[in-house]
């Protein structure tokens, strides 16, 4: 459905209106700053995707051949640690909130530009921080710092990886805070709460969780290292300290520290399902209600990651129902995303394919949490590769489906170009495909018995055939998830220029120009509508922009 | 047919099939939840694909649907989580009458004492329908005990106890597995439990079976590649063992000692701790290589070679019953 229309003349864009190194370093705009993100994210989804290869081939073959034990263990380290801290809690909200929160609520930028500036620094020196700790031996605590291990047995560089996490913390934290002050005070006038695309009430969520959150798991970290480094004794037992304690504190930001993933692309995908149903959101208040209602139970499950960790079974039942609380909005979002396609005129193009694909993943990833909340069960498979294929399903198959379908629907926004549809399309399928396989065995594994973190199963043999499966399935990920970064590179020189709404999609984000001026609306926009009137742009009936005053 | 393939894993404690029942419940649930959402969204995507000329009809949304997929789902929600918590307080909650396991864990090993004094490493023998209690600490990280054919996983802690249980209904010998992450040799710290017929365990409890034990002693030994280095003469880097079991032995460090049972086993397990006179601290541990069964044969081996007359070997009926108690089926 895209209809390019070649624009003979550059207009002035944010892109091409200052040059130069420094125009990029030291640029407040809330556009330009998505895109130092986004090169920024990008380098460190490479090297997380570069461990998840090593430990996929490590594991193709039951005996530990490919690497030393010590290798392996810094590589599911790093893994974790750089997809979670470094690309995954960052991705959405720091790229594509970043580049449309203003935009969709009418905004000229963020409410405190030099901040949101800073945050991205912040994030710089974290990862720098962490690229140091990787090239001088690296960390091997698994990216839980469980301890006592972490403060007291391991031998590698669990203070530096602490740090880096800690000062990415404050870049987490000050993006949330932004976003939270810029929907309450910037939106244009007539852009009520109800009226906010949905994708704002997921960010919105997601920024309360962040500010809540974040400065949790950094007070945690300060007391590893102070344990580690001053043998102050917090958690490890022969100090005198509580090894549980670090665990509680820890998944009270971890578990939360998830629906930082999965909110926002939840909001990613409500705008494409919309956009490519021609639809308003079935139930638009309930979604935009479930987003608050999950940050809000989020924060009250963290000890369903402790069912086996020696927590009382009294404590077990109260975390394993309030668990199943959290699953109720998740469901209501599956169903109302469903039922929007319903009497919709459904286009296919990538972004919807990338739609659809998160919508099937995120469901086996829910429904398999469903799993692991019912206690008996849990005690099984957690721990086990069960636990590795859920949450892969929810943080790669939801979150990374939804950042990837986020990125081809705005591409043409953000760099002013069309991507090559026929390639994108197949891209997703690729992802679709390659992610089943890779996953979908690891749910098996586990509930056969097969321990996370194991580097050697030769006493296991029987496990091997459903490692080969994975491993293959994650060489066809990786293929699946570097077309897209060529044919958006290609874009960039070769593509066709981007009309400004390609989509003819809703949502003040289309009615600028593609790619945006730096103050993106020539005069403040007027909302006079819903949000997702498809009805009135199919219908003929063109979107007013009223000026203000 | 899946010995090399297989999709369950095996069920042999009571615990299981209650694990199993909930899960297969799960399964036919949330399998139910999967295909109504899947064949609801190929079906729109499919009947109402973009046609040209006609228009999405705009739909605002509907409370009554919207309470109806909330509650249904919260009343199908709890149904699972009453289930899971039975099982779960089950499997919490240790018979009275249990016997006890002692399990000591450290990097990476496991090492369990029966109340009745036996010793074993990294493995466990019990009978079938016997409650058996584990009462569990660790010497240094958090490791996790988990026997995934009973279903059954209890983290162990440094500085405090946690108990397990379980009641065994399926003789084999089962995979044992460490499930915290616990270091280099997290992968290593594997074992097994092997489950007897009760008569097959009093005769091991009883140990009343040393004879035989020597020569699979001596087959250890030499699989181990001990005689490597403890070679019948006097050119092997570690020492002559032919006689030295029941005599002094001079330390480097100064100390005499006996070479009894005891020390033979250190010697093996901790090679470092007591270095004999004239020799270099150069023997690998094998702790958690060797099992309590293989230890033993070995000492008796060490034993034997001191001997004047060379133990009679016992009949090949003897030794093969005393082979059936480890068996029963392969590791699963």
């Amino acid at each position: 459905m895209a209809t390019a229309t070649i624009q003979p003349v550059e207009r002035e864009n944010y892109l091409n209106k200052h040059y130069g190194v420094g125009s990029w370093l030291f640029t407040t705009d809330h556009k330009r700053i998505a895109l130092l993100y986004l090169i920024s994210i990008t380098f460190f989804f490479f090297i997380g995707g570069l461990f998840a290869l090593l430990i996929r081939l490590e594991l193709l073959t039951p005996a530990g051949d490919l690497v030393q034990a010590d290798t392996y263990n810094k590589l599911f380290t790093m893994h974790g640690q750089v997809m979670v801290f470094f690309f995954l809690i960052p991705s959405i909200p720091a790229v594509l909130g970043n580049f449309l929160v203003p935009m969709m609520i009418g905004a000229k930028d963020l409410a405190f530009p030099r901040i949101n500036l800073l945050s991205w620094y912040l994030y710089i020196i974290a990862g720098l921080m962490m690229v140091h700790c990787m090239l001088t031996g690296g960390v091997d605590t698994g990216w839980t710092f469980y301890t006592p291990f972490s403060t007291a047995f391991s031998n590698t560089k669990v203070i530096e990886a602490g740090l880096a996490i800690f000062v990415s913390g404050f870049s987490s934290i000050l993006t949330g805070l932004n976003f939270v002050v810029t929907i309450h005070r910037m939106r244009a006038p007539g852009m009520t709460w109800s009226r906010l695309p949905l994708f704002i009430w997921a960010h919105y969520a997601t920024s309360i969780i962040q500010i809540l959150g974040t400065p949790v798991i950094a007070i945690t970290l300060v007391l590893v290292v102070a344990e580690r480094a001053l043998h102050l004794g917090i958690f490890d037992p022969k100090l005198g300290g509580d090894p549980l304690l670090f665990q509680h504190l820890f998944w009270f930001y971890s578990h939360p520290a998830v629906y930082i993933m999965i909110l926002p692309s939840m909001g990613v995908v409500t705008e494409i399902i919309a956009c490519f149903s021609r639809k308003r959101i079935f139930g638009y208040s309930f979604v935009a209600f479930s987003s608050i209602a999950i940050a809000v139970f989020g924060f009250l499950v963290w000890a369903h990651h402790m069912f086996v960790a020696g927590i009382s079974v009294y404590a077990a039942l109260i975390f394993s129902i309030l668990s199943y609380a959290v699953a109720v909005p998740s469901a209501v979002k599956v169903f109302n995303w469903t039922a929007t396609l319903y009497k919709g005129s459904i286009h296919y193009d990538a972004p919807m394919l990338y739609a659809f694909g998160f919508v099937g993943l995120f469901t086996m990833g829910g429904l398999t949490g469903l799993f692991l909340a019912a206690l008996g069960i849990d005690v099984h498979v957690t721990d086990t590769y069960f636990v590795i294929a859920h949450f892969h399903y929810i943080m790669v198959g939801g979150a990374l489906m939804g950042y990837l379908g986020g990125m081809h629907f705005w591409w043409p926004k953000i760099s002013g170009r069309l991507y090559p549809e026929g390639w994108a399309r197949l891209a997703a399928l690729i992802v679709f495909l390659g992610f089943n396989l890779t996953f979908f065995p690891q749910f098996i594994l586990g509930y056969l018995g097969m321990p996370r973190r194991y580097f050697d199963y030769s006493h296991m043999p029987e496990f091997q055939v459903l490692n080969v499966l994975s491993t293959a399935g994650a060489t066809v990920l990786g293929v699946g998830y570097l077309l897209p970064m060529i044919y958006f590179l290609w874009s960039m020189r070769y593509g066709k220029p981007a009309p400004d709404n390609p989509w003819n999609a809703a949502g003040l984000e289309w009615m600028t120009s593609s790619p945006p001026t730096t103050f993106n609306f020539e005069t403040e926009p007027v909302v006079t509508w819903e949000a997702y009137n498809y009805d009135e742009l199919d219908g003929g009936h063109k979107q007013e922009v009223k000026v203000a005053g | 047919m899946f010995d090399n393939f297989p999709l369950w894993p095996a069920r042999a404690s009571t615990a299981a099939g209650n694990v199993d029942a909930l899960f297969i419940f799960l399964l036919i649930v949330s399998g139910m939840m999967t295909l109504l959402i899947f064949v609801a969204i190929m079906y729109f995507a499919a009947r109402y694909r973009h046609r040209r000329g006609v228009l999405a009809e705009q739909i605002e949304g509907s409370t009554p649907l919207e309470l109806t997929w909330s509650v249904i789902p919260f009343f199908v929600f709890m149904v699972i989580f009453a289930w899971g918590a039975v099982v779960y307080f089950k499997s919490r909650t240790p018979p009275r009458d249990s016997t006890e396991v002692y399990v000591v864990a450290k990097q990476w090993m496991w090492k369990l004492e029966h109340a009745e004094g036996q010793r074993e490493i990294n493995e466990l023998h019990v009978p079938v329908g016997r409650d058996v209690k584990l009462i569990m600490t660790s010497q240094d990280v958090i490791h996790s005990f988990f026997v995934p054919a009973f279903r059954m996983k209890q983290d162990v802690l440094p500085g405090r106890y946690t108990v397990a249980w379980f009641r065994a209904i399926k003789p084999g010998t089962y995979h044992l597995f460490c499930a915290e992450y616990c270091g280099t040799q997290h992968s290593g710290m594997i074992g097994s439990i092997v489950v007897m017929e009760p008569s097959q365990f009093e005769a091991w409890m009883s140990g009343g079976t040393s004879g035989p034990l020597s020569a699979t002693g001596e087959k250890i030994f030499a699989e181990l590649g001990c005689a490597t280095c403890h070679r019948s003469d006097t050119q092997g880097r570690g020492p002559n063992l032919q006689g030295v079991f029941g005599k002094p032995v001079q330390l480097a460090d100064g100390r005499t000692v006996t070479a009894d049972e005891n020390y033979i086993r250190e010697s093996i397990l901790d090679p470092g701790a007591k270095i004999v006179n004239g020799f270099k601290p150069v023997m690998p541990t094998f702790q958690g290589l060797v099992s309590e069964e293989q230890l033993n044969a070995l000492v008796a081996y060490v034993k034997s070679v001191s001997q004047p007359v060379a133990t009679p070997m016992k009949t090949a009926a003897t030794a093969d019953q005393n082979n059936d108690k480890g068996s029963g089926s392969q590791v699963q």
